[in-house]
């Protein structure tokens, strides 16, 4: 604008739709993210093992390619893509993802309130559950192409060398794949969201998320052992995880707990997680 | 008719089991709203419960006409606002911020950009605005604030103690740009602030709080045009009549303990024929101070609870 035309006067143009504006938060929290290179390099190392499955997949039913370095069995291929491939493929992409977690997910809020930003986002036509939709749309977005999204792609590698009878067949490994990851990439989110919000200080709260998900291991078998009884696995987040990723992929579990008593546990921690955030995230608090 | 800014209706916040606004009634029309009080009256809690920030307990409130209990959302669109303390998003700079404010607010991330770069210019932070807020000084997060309140045009601006913390120029120039924005004639302003100086000089209908009630509201406006002077006289030795004949002249008196005697001149009536008078009785005016009706005055009473 010329500087003879500083004047202040009114917007008149087009708005945008009120339901996408949430989607605002993760566009600019991703430019920050990834300012930071070793974040980068993490996302980066994220992706290793689905392209690497991708190409052991390929190479699964192209033997003749592999025929020229080494000596291969005479039948079927050298693995068998079933619900253990993939429930490998989420265990190993869980662990990529609590860690891109715990560094991304512990700024995202406390940041906020630190600065005390909230009152800026809540004078405008943004309620705190866009607010907290942004924020969890930040981490699930990011987690969602290292879990569930390549998960489907190798897949779809699959059925398309496999054939539409593996297909139909085995849909269901789709629906296992993208349940479980989604399901640990809420919980994961909203755990790191809510500590973001409860500690504030960032170091403090990554901090937090690994101990929640490392103690609450060794927690839960004090629990198990002290009072010699199984309820201490209700804590333990890996091992309720475990448990759901044994039910879907169809694959023998743990008898520990309960693949319900393991999702009323992961629920609960979501839900808890909801119920500190919604106490967290206001314009202004009242002092009491 | 135009519709009032702010209308409450026995508007009442309890927060803690303490009530904070405890029946706030009254009507303001002005395009400049001054809310003054001493701390602890009410006004940001009066602010933040306009804004839906805290629960309302009783009564109700609109703002442009819009019901501040079931129609938040609308009035968030035409409102913007200026928080006291600092408030910025970590690691942006100021266009960014900004820019990122204005996109909450709707508009498309062109426009925002563009409408960004034009209210950092206008708040006068346009060769800084590619800086980092945290690195700003406090006079410069006050105007980056102010920026991000207009960046999306709205209809009425809530500025919550804008001078807070300013040294002289740069409370002047926060002034200035409110004074601009009132004449520009685009936007309503309430202007939330302990500083009558600020308030008088740039707000045109001023509401008092004290303890969470309403205790004056007043046309600045208004008050102005009946353009009262005042006169406040030390005087030593014996009066001989001299309240008398002052009010003879047409003014108002009052005498007080210690020889004090406080005048409001009448139509016509200089202060040269007040001298004239006390010449005329040989009585000594140890000391003479002559303001006009001022915003202390109104400000000052209303604290004392007397009738104004």
């Amino acid at each position: 604008m010329a500087v003879y035309k500083r004047t202040y006067k009114p917007y008149t143009g087009v708005m945008t739709p009120e339901w996408s504006r949430f989607l605002i938060l993760p566009r600019y929290a991703w430019k920050t993210v990834f300012q930071t290179r070793f974040i980068l390099i993490l996302y980066v190392l994220c992706f290793f093992y689905p392209v690497g499955a991708a190409i052991a997949i390929y190479l699964n039913h192209n033997l003749s390619f592999l025929g020229q370095f080494m000596p291969l069995p005479k039948t079927g291929g050298l693995f068998e893509v079933s619900g253990s491939f993939f429930e490998w493929f989420t265990a190993i992409q869980a662990v990529m993802a609590f860690l891109m977690t715990s560094f991304v997910g512990p700024g995202l809020v406390s940041g906020d309130l630190i600065n005390n930003a909230l009152p800026l986002y809540f004078c405008r036509p943004f309620s705190r559950t866009e607010y907290v939709f942004g924020k969890l749309a930040v981490i699930a977005l990011l987690l969602a192409y290292i879990t569930w999204v390549p998960g489907l792609i190798l897949f779809g590698i699959q059925a398309s060398l496999e054939g539409w009878t593996w297909l139909t067949n085995n849909l269901w490994l789709a629906w296992a794949v993208f349940i479980t990851n989604f399901i640990w990439t809420l919980l994961i989110s909203l755990v790191s969201l809510a500590i973001s919000a409860w500690v504030r200080w960032k170091v403090v709260a990554g901090g937090m998320l690994l101990v929640i998900l490392f103690l609450g291991a060794g927690v839960a078998q004090a629990i198990n052992v002290i009072l010699r009884t199984d309820a201490g696995y209700w804590i333990d987040m890996g091992t309720n995880f475990a448990q759901i990723c044994a039910n879907f992929y169809r694959i023998k579990g743990g008898d520990k707990i309960s693949t319900q008593e393991a999702l009323v546990s992961l629920l609960a921690m979501c839900g808890f997680s909801i119920w500190l955030l919604w106490r967290k995230v206001r314009a202004y608090e009242v002092a009491r | 008719m135009n519709t009032p800014v702010i209308e409450l209706d026995n508007l009442t916040v309890r927060l803690s089991g303490r009530e904070i606004l405890r029946g706030l009634t009254g009507s303001l029309s002005g395009r400049t709203i001054g809310l003054l009080g001493p701390n602890g009256a009410g006004k940001s809690t009066m602010i933040n419960t306009l804004l839906g920030f805290y629960p309302i307990t009783g009564g109700t409130g609109r703002i442009l006409g819009l019901d501040i209990r079931t129609q938040q959302r609308e009035i968030r669109r035409q409102i913007g606002y200026m928080p006291e303390n600092d408030s910025f998003i970590g690691h942006m700079n100021a266009v960014s911020q900004v820019r990122y404010m204005a996109e909450l607010s709707g508009l498309p991330p062109e426009a925002a950009l563009e409408r960004a770069h034009e209210a950092l210019y206008y708040v006068g932070l346009g060769e800084a605005r590619y800086r980092k807020l945290n690195g700003y000084s406090l006079g410069m997060k006050q105007m980056a604030k102010l920026a991000q309140a207009v960046v999306h045009g709205p209809k009425l601006v809530i500025l919550d103690e804008p001078t807070n913390g300013l040294d002289p120029s740069a409370r002047q120039r926060m002034l200035r740009l409110i004074k601009e924005m009132r004449d520009s004639g685009n936007m309503h302003i309430v202007l939330c602030s302990h500083l009558l100086r600020d308030v008088e000089e740039t707000c045109e209908e001023v509401v008092i709080l004290k303890q969470g009630k309403i205790v004056h509201i007043s046309n600045l406006e208004e008050e102005r045009k009946l353009n009262k002077r005042f006169l406040e006289l030390e005087t030593y030795g014996t009066q001989n009549g001299f309240v008398d004949a002052a009010e003879k002249l047409g003014c108002e008196c009052a005498a007080l303990d210690g020889g004090r005697v406080k005048l409001i001149l009448g139509e016509g009536v200089e202060v040269r024929d007040i001298y004239q008078l006390a010449a005329d009785r040989e009585l000594q005016l140890r000391r003479v101070s002559y303001r006009r009706d001022t915003l202390e005055d109104i400000f000052l009473k209303a604290m004392r609870g007397e009738d104004l």
